[in-house]
């Protein structure tokens, strides 16, 4: 990257980190890797599945997520937020009731009321993971957040209920929530997308209705499984005439192989560097409609990593690659 | 048809009385191309006239189908886009998108008792809420649309692209979860605030604590809204209950799409679960964006192999004299051996994924990679081919 102005702080420097992006881009495997990167790097990290919580047990390869953090590697911690844990804790902590044991019915009630009434559920939600941030439990809170449909909505929040007056004691809290969700030394949006086009279209409109509507800052876009380049300009026109028919049987005699098989190779690097050229539009589609002062970190596509811990430890090591 | 009919039994066929196929799956798997490529195969082999629900405007979907915009109301395909794309169709295409706003408002302006009470209810701000963010309200509003839609008798085929669940079970659950929450103590709570000022002993609790927690005009605008919404009981649990046994009659079919990828094929895995639970018929499982089996051939790998470790003997014959150095040539058959190797092992992985999934389920429709990226007239007829080829009519 050349040319900014003012650097935005790395993003594994930021105390909160809300990963979103269209379903099925990786956001979950990116959430855990920027974990365990953070970790490795000897920070106190804590990653929250705000929703699918199974998908980041899978990733981490742990049994089923509880509200209660649990360590799964030295020093990354890891939850699934649950609306009525929250308010439970939210009640004991903050608006300093007696415990509650049981609060069933009355929680069902509030499940409900909580999908209905404007904000409710995403301030005991993002209100605990700021509250996480406040009290310093941890260096590092990444939520596994929204995918890009939903996620604006969830954060826009606490701004929206900050601005309703008399809406009762949660509505008092949202000045601290919001201190921190706006403030761009402390909070950042990773918005996830594939060199693709619906996944890059959305991660845009995402990228714009983030600034419309939240003061929450972007930290940065990560385009997760590109296409390596197989080679430079010289060598691509190399191999275009060396796939010619008389070659390809040339070098199928020297390599004392079938030209059936040689040309399976070919097949196969024709279809890579189309798919490549394809993501490349994408990626410029990307670029340009980005603020100039955003990082775009590029994942390179890992083909032989199983998923899992494997995967996200791969991943890991490449976001190690990318951020310096 | 016998509900759970295994495979090959022909999924298209209208004489079989399936009317309605939902096609489920997780996000980002091509399932909207795929609802949309098998009504436009629907429409171009059978008397039939298919209708497509989408659950967005699906630009390129409208583009690909010579279509202005895919809207709230049905539009047809026009006999160009047949004529262009060089095919007959013996019967007609339409397509809609799901407008969950829209569809809110018609659903409570035909269920309310009044014009006036309906006009209440849409415009009290907490029911806008209630329609966009209740999270199983997105799911029932899908459901209770295409129950609308089959009403109305204007088609032979509804092919619906439902949004992407949070669980399946989310999906099929909504109708029910819809008449429960309805029929349920709880709407007594809400509106218990309205009804008496004297309020029941047992609501104390739940008013005390969500006075606490959300202040007290925003309960009494909540109870105000739920009092009227109670009124509507009757209507919204009698439709509840007949989307619930449409989606339950064999004359529907429910299509899971998925690709061949550790989560997405769990969770349509995880969604055959349910459906046999539920005795709900399994019409197909269709994986988008498979890898070429040419990728996963194993003398072809070792050639692979050979050639990213430079094992080739340059020096025998000299065609490639005049092709600059031999270096060069070597650099670039190791890149192509490097980048079949690494193709091979996504290959590779799919078809373990694929095997498995067969040999646990279902033989699963295969949809050949990049197919389903690009969304045109001729793509969507080939992925409507493949999925009728198989169908076996």
């Amino acid at each position: 990257m050349t040319g900014e102005q003012v650097a935005p702080p790395e993003i594994l420097d930021l105390s909160l980190l809300f990963i979103t992006g269209k379903g099925g881009v990786g956001k979950t495997t990116l959430a855990a890797s920027l974990g365990l990167l953070a970790a490795e790097r000897g920070r106190r990290v804590l990653v929250c599945a705000m929703e699918r919580a199974e998908d980041l047990s899978l990733a981490l390869e742990t049994p089923e997520l509880t509200y209660r953090p649990r360590e799964i590697l030295p020093g990354l911690y890891a939850m699934a937020m649950d609306t009525e844990d929250a308010l439970r804790e939210y009640l004991v902590v903050q608006a300093h009731l007696p415990p509650i044991g049981r609060i069933g019915a009355v929680a069902d009630a509030f499940d409900f009321l909580a999908s209905a009434a404007p904000g409710v559920r995403e301030i005991l939600t993002i209100g605990k993971l700021c509250y996480e941030v406040r009290e310093h439990h941890y260096d590092l809170v990444i939520a596994d957040a929204a995918s890009s449909g939903h996620f604006i909505g969830h954060l826009a929040a606490p701004v929206g209920m900050h601005e309703l007056a008399g809406i009762g004691a949660i509505g008092d809290q949202t000045r601290w929530i919001l201190d921190i969700l706006e403030d761009p030394s402390r909070t950042g949006v990773v918005v996830a997308t594939t060199p693709e086009e619906t996944p890059v279209t959305e991660a845009l409109e995402l990228c714009e209705r983030l600034g419309v509507v939240t003061g929450v800052p972007l930290a940065a876009v990560v385009a997760n499984r590109v296409l390596p380049e197989m080679f430079g300009r010289r060598d691509a026109a190399l191999f275009e005439r060396l796939g010619e028919g008389d070659l390809v049987d040339a070098l199928a005699r020297a390599a004392g192989t079938s030209g059936e098989e040689l040309g399976r190779l070919f097949e196969a690097a024709r279809l890579s560097a189309h798919l490549r050229s394809r993501e490349v539009d994408h990626l410029d589609r990307l670029r340009s409609g980005m603020e100039p002062s955003i990082p775009l970190v590029l994942l390179p596509m890992l083909f032989a990593t199983a998923d899992g811990l494997a995967g996200v430890r791969a991943l890991a090591g490449a976001l190690e690659d990318e951020l310096a | 048809m016998s509900p759970n009919a295994g495979p090959g039994t022909g999924f298209l066929d209208l004489g079989s009385g399936v009317s309605l196929i939902v096609a489920c799956g997780p996000g980002g798997v091509g399932k909207t191309t795929t609802a949309a490529a098998l009504g436009l195969a629907a429409a171009v082999r059978l008397d039939a006239r298919v209708l497509v629900l989408t659950v967005d405007p699906a630009r390129r979907l409208a583009d690909a189908l010579g279509l202005s915009g895919i809207g709230n109301d049905v539009s047809e395909v026009p006999a160009s886009f047949f004529r262009d794309a060089g095919v007959k169709a013996k019967g007609s295409l339409s397509v809609a998108m799901l407008d969950a706003s829209a569809s809110w408002d018609h659903l409570i302006r035909s269920t309310a008792k009044s014009a006036a009470e309906a006009d209440e209810i849409i415009a009290n701000p907490l029911y806008r809420n209630i329609t966009t963010r209740f999270s199983r309200g997105h799911e029932y509003i899908a459901m209770e649309r295409i129950f609308e839609l089959v009403q109305t008798g204007d088609y032979d085929l509804l092919v619906l692209d439902t949004p992407p669940s949070q669980s399946a079970v989310d999906l099929l659950d909504a109708p029910e979860r819809m008449a429960d929450f309805f029929s349920s103590r709880l709407l007594g709570w809400l509106t218990a605030p309205l009804r008496s000022r004297l309020l029941n002993f047992a609501t104390r609790p739940f008013t005390a604590l969500a006075d606490r927690v959300l202040g007290t005009q925003f309960l009494t605008d909540t109870s105000r809204f739920f009092l009227l919404l109670q009124g509507m009981y009757d209507g919204f649990v009698a439709r509840s209950n007949k989307v619930s046994a449409l989606f339950q009659s064999p004359s529907t079919a429910f299509l899971v799409v998925t690709t061949p990828e550790v989560i997405p094929m769990q969770e349509a895995e995880r969604f055959l679960g349910v459906l046999s639970e539920r005795k709900l018929h399994l019409a197909k499982v269709i994986t988008n964006r498979v890898l070429p089996a040419s990728l996963v051939d194993v003398s072809t790998r070792r050639l692979a192999e050979r050639l990213a470790t430079s094992d080739v003997d340059l020096s025998t014959e000299t065609p490639w004299h005049d092709l600059g150095d031999k270096a060069a040539i070597r650099r670039v058959l190791g890149a192509i051996g490097d980048n079949y190797m690494n193709f091979a092992a996504l290959a590779g992985m799919q078809r373990i994924l694929l095997d498995a999934f067969a040999k646990d389920h279902h033989e699963a429709i295969e949809v050949p990679h990049l197919l389903d990226e690009v969304v045109d007239a001729a793509n969507l007829l080939r992925i409507g081919n493949l999925l009728f080829e198989d169908a076996s009519l």
